[in-house]
């Protein structure tokens, strides 16, 4: 899968963007690093200048709660709703339902293993294949955790 | 109208989202027949290449910010080697290049070396072309690697410059091999490292032991301090490539056509069997391979 690997707003912490970013690849994918604080409009040019299949979201600032749903937000109105949005980082047990009907697929707190989620990519990507869309705009609620 | 055509027509009309989507099926190999690029002296295809870490991208990064206060559209293709074992690959070039995410104006693909059935060289070159028909003036290729094979990757682009820096000298290894020859400019980056300036002494050195006279100028630049950009510029644009070069360059270009219409054609697994069986020659394989 191409997935773009970004670190949304003002947040510097990017060890672990960079720990799964490389994980990625060594489990096959093709994963684009954006570096650190891109603003929701960069992610989603971005996004859709590489043309990736996926978005993974880095944050450990506490702004998710403003910066996904923006993000998502821009994915679906610049028709890119297709494109399937998963996080990582500091995320509360109490947002996860919020970050799911936003259109999020699966969220990776610390200690996460790689396994699971190279694991997730592979349901994700057999779901396309079956002709069950996990892009941010295909609301039918499934999502990994 | 099929699918492809309309995808093309509109990314003609300024459809970022369906250029974008028309790169990654020329990526897989699919052909795409375009209008013949426009007829324009500001358009133009930069080949930068050199070994990992010298500072590429960064100095990218300086281009594009170059251009872009010229008002200027700037497209990048920026490869980086996929993992032979994995097929896996990851593309950092865009984090050096802060002004890559300035606006509108410029477009940034992160492409890795696997895939392209065809051979990536001809596939860069199908993406420049729909780049430039698309409206976007100046197109930089980044391509990492000092061997003979990358600076061959952007034979196609209309200028080439060949990056090293402080501490490599990978560029007197080139000399050595002979494929110094394409390219139109030598920059040392990374001139804030006092190393470089001996890198650059010694690269000179090497030229003037060379037979052709017009070896490529020598620049020393600094794309951190953003030091000297304004002059590299400069000499991209005003260097005319000698009438030698741009023969070699022609080569250059035949040689991946070449390649990428034996690897595209249809027949090529059935040919390679029939080789194996001993049923056909190599030359009756290549005849029907270029048939
Ligand atoms: C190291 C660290 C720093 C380093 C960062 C170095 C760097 N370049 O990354 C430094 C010292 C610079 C730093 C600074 C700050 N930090 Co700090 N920092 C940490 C610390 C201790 C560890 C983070 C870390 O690197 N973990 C290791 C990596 C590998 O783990 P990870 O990032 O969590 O990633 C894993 C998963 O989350 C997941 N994952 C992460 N991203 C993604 C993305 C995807 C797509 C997927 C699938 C998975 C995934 O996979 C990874 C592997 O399992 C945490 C506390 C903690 N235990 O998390 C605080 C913490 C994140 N920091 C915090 C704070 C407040 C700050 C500061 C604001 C000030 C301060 N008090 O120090 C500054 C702000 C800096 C800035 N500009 O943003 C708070 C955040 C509070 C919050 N969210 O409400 C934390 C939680 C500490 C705390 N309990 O208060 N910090
Ligand atoms: N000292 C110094 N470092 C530089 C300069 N340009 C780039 N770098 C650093 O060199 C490293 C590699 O840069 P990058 O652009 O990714 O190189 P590439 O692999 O050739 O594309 C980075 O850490 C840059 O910050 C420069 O002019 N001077
Ligand atoms: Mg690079």
């Amino acid at each position: 899968m191409k997935i773009v690997m970004a670190k949304p707003g003002l947040d510097g912490h990017d060890r672990g963007a960079k720990v799964i970013a490389r994980a990625l690849r060594d489990g096959g994918h093709e994963v684009v690093y954006t570096g650190l604080r891109r603003t929701p409009e960069e992610i989603s040019r971005i996004v859709m200048d590489e043309d990736a299949t996926a978005l993974g979201l880095s944050t450990l600032s506490g702004a998710h709660d403003v910066l996904v749903p923006r993000i998502c937000e821009l994915l679906r109105e610049s028709g890119m709703g297709h494109v399937m949005v998963f996080l990582g980082g500091i995320i509360p047990e109490r947002d996860h339902e919020k970050m799911f009907s936003e259109g999020v697929r699966a969220i990776f707190g610390p200690g996460s293993r790689t396994e699971e989620i190279l694991a997730f990519l592979g349901k994700s990507e057999s779901r396309i294949e079956n002709n069950q869309p996990v892009g941010v705009f295909n609301d039918d609620g499934w999502h990994w955790n | 109208m099929t699918e492809k055509e309309k995808l093309l027509h509109s990314a003609l009309e300024g459809s970022r989202r369906d250029l974008s989507r028309l790169l990654s099926m020329i990526e897989k190999g699919e052909e795409l027949s375009m209008p013949e690029r426009e007829e324009n002296p500001d358009y133009m295809i930069l080949g930068i290449t050199g070994p990992p870490g010298v500072g590429k991208s960064t100095l990218v990064g300086r281009i594009i910010s170059y251009w872009k206060e010229r008002g200027k559209k700037v497209a990048v293709l920026a490869i980086d080697p996929s993992s032979p074992r994995t097929g896996g690959a990851l593309l950092g070039d865009r984090v050096r290049m802060d002004s890559a995410n300035s606006g509108e104006g410029v477009f940034v693909r992160s492409l890795s070396t696997r895939g392209n059935p065809g051979g990536i060289s001809a596939s860069l070159m199908a993406m420049s072309k729909l780049l430039s028909c698309c409206g976007w003036e100046k197109i930089i290729i980044e391509t990492v690697g000092s061997g003979q094979s990358e600076i061959k990757i952007v034979a196609f682009a209309d200028k080439i410059v060949l990056v090293d820096g402080p501490d490599r000298g990978d560029i007197i290894q080139a000399e050595k091999a002979g494929i110094i020859e394409l390219a139109d400019l030598v920059v040392v980056n990374k001139s804030d490292v006092p190393s470089a300036l001996k890198v650059a002494e010694n690269i000179r050195s090497a030229f003037s032991f060379s037979n052709e006279n017009d070896s490529p100028e020598v620049l020393l630049v600094s794309a951190e301090r953003n030091d000297g950009i304004e002059e590299m510029m400069e000499l991209i644009q005003s260097s005319e490539s000698p009438l030698w070069r741009s023969r070699i360059k022609i080569r250059e270009r035949l040689l991946s056509l070449w390649d990428h219409r034996l690897m595209s054609s249809p027949k090529l697994n059935q040919v390679i069997d029939d080789i194996e069986t001993g049923s056909i020659s190599l030359e009756d394989g290549l005849d029907i391979l270029s048939g």
